[in-house]
């Protein structure tokens, strides 16, 4: 395992694009820059209607009637469909990713504010929203379950009463680790330190918001829906399982994507409705959710309460890690995760340290609100695993007297120790940790940042420095252990090369902002010499790839950009048979150097890839044996996740008098192992540091008592802008994924998963001279001032 | 997308155009300026209008900032960004721009206006409170062209209620210009753009070293806008000093009714209401010395 470090790429002229890896501007930028993009709302077909929907307003009632006859008559409204409507199609009911059900439209309860109870078919988008106000629903309201705490109560309210034999709201049970070694080093250990900690639900709110346009066709049965969608490929079999369409007549498109950050992996009620509505009405239809729909119906994520526990030495030697969640699931389970993975990862909660023992037990429960656990932005909740582990160690730190670098450089798994098990069982493929800590504590001017604060401190001011080191678990994931309703994790790549040396990349990941038209370029590109600015890259529409699970939790270029190598390869291998019949030598005989094959010890006689091509497809005898054409497809199935990992440092100010904190600096150092286009990873963690500042400071999806959901629009729920955000600072080391054939790790959520503990770490220590010791996200202005007075809460 | 109920809409060639018109619809009727408070209200359906008078077209008649001798007079069309770049009131009144500078973001105050703030009556709406501590005057046109002219205290009737009656229009605010004066604005936000948790402004005159009169307003802090006359009669005649504003301070926090909201606790609203009247003020009285 080599290890490199530097603290930032030289900036290569983007004009001398690299053939192969190297900054390149993205190649999708043009169209997105003009306005070009085609997003699903962009689609118009000929005919088309629209369709909106009706939601409760309630969290938990009983359906009594439902009157849509003014709806129906109103101007342009071509058709009303209830949950009852549905139930007789069989179609009231849908699974979720988790093996569980949820309602399409609701037949018998409502269980969340927000949630389907009927839909409008109309000629246009206001006609239908105007006849949403004719229909009239009478609901006899019930208690709600608003707090998860309270949801294994006897007396609680039965939400789930749909389900055979059901008299909780207990949604399941998980552990892992070994809770009786775990208790034996608690009780030997100097120092036990425990911390209840809250991360609160929040919301991936993706710029553009979820649709579909559903287009079926009853004369040759054909399905096309362009939806909103990480996931083209699952859900087209998801709705062949469904609906009952056979696979083969479905098509989904998932075109120019907004955004997704794990929002869009799920199957929404609204799509269905579309499908429904095509098939109903015989013409194709819209549907497009509004940015309040967004916010209350999908996916949320996190939601965990969270007790933490951490044991060691007296001189900071971690022994154990212990902790108890009790996970909020909302009305129906819908998370997106392995199956065999209920909590998703957040066993990684052991963190990047070399500890004895860890154990975790978790109960999930129902509760009135909107479903999920859908959306994980990040990483199956290693995002919550990390914000635990990096939370109880700076508490640590804080009991032991420890300065958190410190204590953090003493713990962590060494180099040799990889591919290192952890206690819950993870197996880490490579790490290489203290120079990544190093060199964030170099660039951040550590010392002098602790000596700034401590001077800073004898003034009464208040200022923070914050630390956090992540190991991410990405690119899920083998098929022995991993698939989401019986779906192995595996994906396809499809590489063609035309006769003129051009390339056409099929890919079944898709992207949803990340740059796949050019990274998947680049990978080729290096295998096979072709530049990228010559390799269109396909993604997202299921007739025309090859199939794979999708965009998330940072698995494209762990799963995907594996499989875009190695067809490449495939490709290769080919081409040098072609090579040897073009140059007449033994294919031992040859040298590749990128893009072109060479005769060992006679480099004036060569071919390049382009030469091949065409004498691939072209006249004249090709080796013995070999068929005409230059393309191949693959499927890759993981050996492992990869495990990425990152140093990050900030540093923030908090005004004594109003409690506003400031991000001051954030430096944040990732390793992703080999980089493929650094500009684009560096535009991956800016994006997701602003994300985190969002965590650690503002963002909450909040609900009242009654259940009413109080962040329905961008004015309540509040998501960074530049000004809440510093110049971020960047660096890297590069630790190769040893199973990986380009050595790559996934990197899209890092920075989602390492910042927020960070910025709160940060904080807590700005508020040092006040005792205290953790306070919950989001640490907004009076949460702070909280705190600062020894008054901090929980948020929920 | 949200989009809001059937509504007709006219475009208003004159300030009279637009009363009769006014006069004519009636409650089901509304001025629309800038839109940025109307028209979220309607795309969610809280506010449904048969009838929306687009005043937009009057930018030149109402679009102003003049001064008088006794009074800067800024018509009710003037938007947010014209009032933050407006050299006359940097000069006279810089509370303006501080003000300005933390109102939403550059594309509500392109279209925002001074007027649709003010008659928005929002509680936690920042020129009110900046037309409240200046001691502005609103002037206000009916049918036949009669006007009428009242205080900011007059002015608000309560949350989102005003002394401007179906068929009528705010046409101009008047601010009083006195010898010696310094202006501040502060508000503490959750994010750039975010309505206030609290905002304060202040206002000083001085003469020589004294306080000849004083003005605080708040926002956010209770259903209405208004000046607290406690603040400035314990001012009125003293020299200024950290102990003046401490307990200038004081009395804005018990004079105020916030209460706890996703933005804060009524108790942080309270503290602020104390630290950032402090803040303001001892900025005013810095200004109204340079
Ligand atoms: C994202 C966002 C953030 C915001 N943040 C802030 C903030 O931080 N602080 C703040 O103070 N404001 C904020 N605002 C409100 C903004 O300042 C609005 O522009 C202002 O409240 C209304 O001005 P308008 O011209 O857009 O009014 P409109 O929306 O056009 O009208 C508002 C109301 O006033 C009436 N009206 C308008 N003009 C007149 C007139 N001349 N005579 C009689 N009635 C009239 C209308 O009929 C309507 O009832 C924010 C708005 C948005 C969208």
């Amino acid at each position: 395992m080599t290890t490199v470090h530097e603290r930032v790429d030289t900036f290569h002229d983007n004009d001398q694009k690299p053939v192969g890896y190297g900054r390149m501007l993205r190649k999708e930028d043009p169209r997105f820059l003009r306005g070009r993009g085609r997003y699903v709302d962009d689609v118009q077909l000929p005919g088309m209607l629209h369709l909106a929907i009706l939601r409760s307003p309630v969290a938990h009632a009983r359906i009594v009637s439902i009157d849509t006859s003014a709806a129906e008559a109103s101007p342009g409204v071509r058709a009303v469909v209830t949950g009852a409507a549905l139930a007789q199609q069989n179609l009231a009911w849908m699974p979720t990713l988790s093996n569980d059900v949820q309602a399409v439209l609701a037949t018998d309860k409502v269980r969340f504010q927000g949630q389907e109870v009927a839909f409008v078919v109309a000629e246009d988008r206001y006609a239908a929203r105007d006849a949403l106000e004719l229909i009239e629903v009478e609901y006899d309201v019930l208690d709600p379950v608003i707090d998860a705490r309270r949801a294994l109560e006897p007396d609680a309210p039965l939400i789930r009463d749909d389900l055979d034999g059901k008299t909780n709201n207990h949604c399941f049970d998980w552990e892992t680790g070994d809770e009786a070694a775990t208790e034996a080093v608690f009780a030997r250990a100097d120092v036990v330190v425990s911390q209840d900690l809250v991360y609160p639900r929040v919301h991936p709110a993706p710029m553009e918001t979820c649709g579909a346009v559903a287009d079926y066709d009853a004369v040759d049965g054909k399905l096309r829906l362009w939806s909103t969608t990480q996931a083209p490929h699952a859900h087209r079999t998801l709705y062949a399982i469904v609906a009952g369409l056979p696979e083969h007549k479905i098509q989904v498109i998932a075109p120019d994507i907004g955004g997704g950050f794990g929002n869009k992996v799920p199957i929404y009620p609204g799509y269905v409705c579309a499908i429904v509505a095509s098939i109903v009405t015989g013409k194709p239809v819209k549907w497009m959710e509004d940015r309040s729909e967004n916010l209350i119906s999908t996916g949320f994520a996190r939601d965990y309460i969270m007790r933490g526990e951490i044991a060691a030495t007296r001189d900071g030697r971690i022994l154990g890690i212990r902790t108890n969640v009790l996970a909020d699931h909302g009305a129906f389970n819908g998370t997106a995760a392995p199956v065999k993975y209920p909590a998703g990862f957040f066993g990684v909660f052991t963190g990047s340290y070399d500890i004895e023992a860890a154990y975790c037990k978790m109960t999930a429960v129902y509760t009135n609100k909107a479903p999920g656990g859908v959306a994980y932005a990040c990483s199956f909740r290693i995002t919550e695993a990390v914000y635990l582990v990096e939370r109880i160690v700076d508490c640590l730190a804080d009991e032991l007297g420890m300065d958190p670098a410190e204590l953090r450089l003493k713990n962590f798994i060494q180099p040799e120790q990889f591919p290192y098990t952890t206690k819950t069982g993870w197996v880490y493929d490579s790490g290489n940790y203290e120079p990544t800590m190093r060199l964030a504590m170099e660039m951040a001017g550590y010392d002098e940042l602790r000596r700034e604060q401590v001077e800073k401190r004898a003034r009464g001011e208040l200022m923070g420095i914050g630390i956090a080191f992540f190991t991410e678990a990405v690119g899920a994931g083998p098929r022995k252990d991993m698939d989401i309703l019986g779906l192995g994790m595996a994906d396809g790549c499809e590489l063609r090369v035309h006769p003129t040396g051009k390339a056409v990349v099929r890919l079944s990941v898709q992207s949803q902002g990340q740059g796949h038209e050019t990274t998947f370029a680049q990978i080729v590109a290096e295998e096979i010499g072709i530049p990228p600015a010559d390799i269109e890259v396909l993604h997202g529409d299921t007739d025309n790839t090859p199939f794979g699970l999708g965009t998330y939790g940072s698995r494209s270029t762990p799963v995907s950009g594996a499989a875009a190598a190695l067809v490449a390869r495939k490709v290769r291998d080919k081409a040098r048979i072609i090579a040897s019949g073009m140059l007449e030598v033994s294919v031992a005989d040859l040298e590749w150097e990128k893009g072109t094959f060479r005769v060992a010890g006679d480099p004036g006689r060569s071919v390049t890839i382009q030469d091949i091509a065409l004498r691939a497809h072209g006249a004249g005898d090709l080796p013995e044996g070999i068929e005409g054409g230059l393309e191949a497809q693959i499927c890759y199935n993981p050996s492992n996740l990869t495990y990425p990992h990152g140093a990050y440092i900030c540093v923030v100010d908090v005004d004594p008098g109003t409690a506003q904190v400031k991000v001051r600096r954030f430096i944040a150092v990732d390793d992703c192992g080999t980089r493929i286009n650094p500009m684009i990873i560096e535009g991956q963690v800016h994006g997701g540091l602003t994300d985190g500042v969002g965590m650690a400071l503002m963002e909450m999806i909040a609900f009242d008592e009654d259940g009413n959901c109080l962040g329905a629009s961008l004015m309540d729920y509040l998501i960074p802008t530049s000004l809440e955000v510093p110049d971020w600072e960047t660096g890297f080391t590069v630790t190769p994924s040893p199973h990986h054939p380009i050595g790559a790790k996934g990197v899209g959520e890092s920075a989602t998963v390492g910042s927020p503990p960070a910025i709160v770490n940060a904080v807590i220590d700005a508020l040092k001279p006040f005792g205290v010791r953790h306070a919950d996200m989001p640490l907004t202005p009076s949460r702070v001032w909280d705190a600062m007075r020894g008054q901090a809460r929980p948020p929920i | 997308m949200q989009v809001p109920a059937p509504f007709e809409y006219e475009r208003a060639t004159s300030v009279d155009h637009a009363i009769s018109l006014l006069e004519r619809l009636g409650g089901t009727a509304r001025l629309i300026a800038g839109g940025h408070s109307l028209l979220p209200m309607m795309k969610l359906r809280l506010a449904n209008f048969d009838y929306l008078i687009d005043i937009n077209d009057l930018h030149a008649e109402l679009g102003y900032v003049e001064t008088g001798p006794d009074e800067v007079r800024i018509g009710a069309l003037t938007r947010h960004r014209e009032l933050l770049e407006s050299p006359v009131l940097a000069a006279a009144f810089p509370i303006f721009a501080d003000a300005e500078r933390v109102i939403a973001d550059p594309v509500v105050r392109n279209r925002g206006t001074l007027g649709g703030s003010l008659c928005q009556a929002d509680p936690s709406e920042d020129l009110s409170a900046v037309c409240t501590t200046l001691d502005a005057r609103c002037v206000i046109r009916g049918p036949g062209g009669a006007e009428r002219v009242v205080s900011m205290e007059e002015f608000h009737v309560g949350p989102y209620e005003t002394a401007v009656a179906d068929d009528e229009i705010l046409v101009e605010i008047r601010v009083p210009v006195r010898p010696g004066c310094g202006s501040a604005y502060a508000k503490v936000e959750r994010r750039a753009g975010d309505w206030a948790v609290v905002s304060a402004g202040a206002a000083v005159w001085l003469d020589g070293g004294a306080i000849v009169d004083a003005r605080v307003g708040l926002a956010a802090v209770g259903p209405n806008t208004t000046g607290i006359p406690e603040i400035s009669a314990a001012l009125r005649g003293q020299e200024p000093s950290e102990g003046l504003y401490e307990q200038a301070g004081a009395i804005a926090a018990r004079s105020c009714d916030p209460v706890t909201d996703q933005r804060g606790s009524a108790e942080y609203k309270r503290h602020l209401a104390a630290e950032l009247t402090r803040r303001t003020l001892r900025r005013a009285v810095e200004r109204a010395r340079s």
